[in-house]
């Protein structure tokens, strides 16, 4: 059974996922300050397609399912993370993210993802390579 | 059963009383008050009571003007809390809080059996037994309501030489001293600000920036009251605001020695203090819920719950009062709920009572009818003026449902977010909801199909959701429904 999370806890979390692979554990530990936490029931959505107001979420444990229009696209894991679009553009989700069995995320509310992002330019590296790689995904897909 | 005797547990039993769920309360505590019956440290809330108001004391719509009471049904109970202040300030005394909750529990007749401390859990079938040290107890459902009354203390070598806050001695001993705050939380600036007119120099660090609600827009960060000892730091007046991790405390001869590393790169400091104090929070106290299979999220271990605070991993254990911020809801723009306050939880409590007498006994008092011209006004009053709505924003939600067979329903105050993911008869739910830059604006969720379209209405200066353009803007989005 899943037990308690300490920041510390967190911080040793947050350092294994390729997102934060570039920080120090002065930053990590920061970083772990900033962030929330939250457990998802399976089944639980977590964004809302259509519905604005949402965050950036990174998956620390469990699964996901992208489903749009009621009809599944896939699934994210561990490390993997969501919701960027929406709050970078500040548009609602075109997808809902719900989670598959239990789920738990690290948060970022959406108005203090560009703050979080200009102070850590490491991660908002990592998180461009991941952008670029799901572009060059979709890009073949058409092709 | 139900377990605590702070406001959350008083509302929880009121209202299941009021419906006719057969419960026991019972507190290791000797009288009604919880965590009030000790704190905040400096002797005054947070929290305001506003004696005059828009609306008249003992009303419903008072309640958005008075967040310390609890919430009866019967207007004679309604309001105690403005009846028990001197004038001095809005904000109630520990003291009045305090008596607030002793008068209503002693008004409505709501029954604890005090000095019982539940001592275990254990699975009885498809309910519970639970120890206490007055016997054992058997219940299909349990609810804890036990607050986060266990002071917390973070892994740091050194940190158990260091008083928690609950260990604050009387303000008067720091004269002269240097005290050194580990934290930047609301706690960590009511110490501060307590201090201010004692201490020689204070010193607040933890890694995170210090927030303020007055930037934030919200309840998130340090509230106006408690920010003195901020205006201080930046007017040079001694107040030192760190942004540091803490690696180490050790002691000394006449004191504390701190190492820290500052969070933004600018390396290593050491702090020769006479005090060390570490307002670094409380938890609740889960006994053996999580051998129990009770999840818990964040480092203050909150219990994860579903909208109708049942923990997501183990069904029938339920929650009440502040724990309730383990249901967050949407969440939306990041701005938590008030759950963790009087007067968000008090609803809550009146949501999971009916949920309870509804699911586990039964009870299901019929829901008034409406007719279709009341509609419009209804939403659009319950808007401006429904204290549910404009203590928990986007969180609670008036809902209304085209019952097939009974016409226009009102269902009552809901958890949002059951609304929008939940399967149902079309409907319509009504929320307040705030953004960032601190604009207040009714939204609506039309359901159709089981598919969720949400509404935006504009903003008002003077709040007042019942304009024409708001009449206006609510008809077009209930066209499919009505």
């Amino acid at each position: 059974m899943p037990m308690a999370t300490t920041r510390d806890e967190l911080s040793d979390k947050l350092s294994n996922l390729s997102l934060f692979a570039d920080l120090s554990a002065a930053e990590l530990e920061s970083v772990a300050h900033i962030v929330d936490e939250r457990r998802f029931a399976e089944g639980e959505r977590i964004l809302r397609q259509g519905l604005s107001g949402s965050g950036f979420y990174i998956i620390l444990a469990g699964e996901a399912i992208i489903r749009i229009d009621g009809k599944d696209y896939g699934k994210l894991g561990r490390g993997d993370f969501f919701g960027e679009i929406s709050v970078l553009l500040g548009d609602p989700p075109v997808a809902d993210i719900v989670a598959a069995r239990e789920l738990h995320c690290a948060i970022i509310p959406g108005p203090a993802l560009e703050p979080f992002m200009v102070a850590h330019p490491q991660v908002m590296f990592r998180m461009l390579v991941s952008e670029a790689r799901k572009l060059r995904t979709a890009t073949s897909w058409r092709s | 059963m139900v377990v605590g005797s702070g406001p959350g547990g008083l509302q929880l039993s009121y209202t299941l009383t009021r419906y006719g769920v057969p419960h026991a309360v019972i507190s290791a505590d000797p009288a009604p008050g919880g965590m009030f019956r000790r704190w905040p440290f400096f002797q005054r809330l947070l929290s305001w009571t506003k004696p005059f108001a828009p609306f008249e004391r003992g009303t419903r719509f008072y309640e958005r003007y008075d967040w310390n009471s609890l919430i009866p049904d019967d207007d004679q109970h309604r309001a105690i809390q403005p009846r028990l202040m001197d004038g001095s300030s809005y904000f109630p005394a520990r003291a009045e809080m305090e008596q607030n909750l002793v008068t209503f529990a002693r008004e409505t007749g709501t029954r604890v059996r005090y000095g019982c401390r539940w001592t275990g859990t254990a699975r009885d079938g498809e309910g519970f037994r639970l120890q206490t040290t007055a016997g054992e107890y058997r219940t299909r459902v349990v609810v804890f309501a036990f607050g986060l009354a266990e002071p917390w203390k973070p892994d740091i070598p050194g940190i158990a030489d260091v008083p928690h806050y609950a260990d604050t001695r009387a303000p008067e001993t720091y004269a002269g001293k240097s005290v050194f705050i580990i934290g930047k939380e609301v706690s960590a600036f009511e110490l501060a600000n307590g201090f201010l007119p004692w201490a020689r120099q204070i010193v607040l660090a933890s890694p995170r920036p210090t927030q303020l609600s007055v930037v934030t827009n919200s309840l998130v960060g340090v509230r106006a009251r408690y920010v003195q000892p901020y205006e201080d730091h930046i007017l040079g007046g001694g107040v030192a605001i760190m942004n540091a991790s803490i690696d180490e405390v050790s002691r000394t001869a006449g004191g504390f020695r701190v190492r820290t590393t500052r969070s933004d790169g600018g390396g290593s400091m050491v702090f020769e203090v006479d005090d060390v104090i570490a307002t670094t929070g409380f938890q609740p106290p889960l006994g053996d819920l999580a051998e129990l299979g009770v999840v818990t999220s964040g480092r203050e271990r909150i219990p994860s719950q579903t909208p109708l605070f049942e923990s997501i991993s183990v069904p029938h254990v339920y929650f009440a009062g502040t724990v309730t911020r383990g249901a967050p809801g949407l969440k939306k723009h990041g701005l938590p709920s008030s759950s963790g306050a009087v007067h968000g939880h008090r609803y809550n409590a009146r949501i999971l009572a009916r949920h309870i007498a509804r699911t586990y006994f039964g009870i299901d008092p019929a829901r008034p009818t409406l007719r279709r011209d009341e509609v419009l006004g209804y939403l659009l009053s319950e808007v401006t003026r429904a204290p549910e709505l404009w203590h928990q924003k986007s969180y609670l939600a008036r809902s209304v449902l085209v019952d097939p067979e009974r016409g226009i329903v009102d269902d009552g105050i809901v958890p949002l977010q059951l609304f929008v993911d939940g399967q149902g008869p079309d409907g319509v739910a009504v929320a307040v909801e705030a953004n960032p830059k601190a604009e207040m604006y009714p939204a609506v969720y039309v359901r159709k199909n089981n598919i969720v379209s949400e509404h935006l209405l504009p903003t008002n200066p003077l709040l007042d959701f019942e304009t024409a353009e708001h009449r206006a803007q609510l008809t077009a989005a209930l066209a499919p429904l009505l």
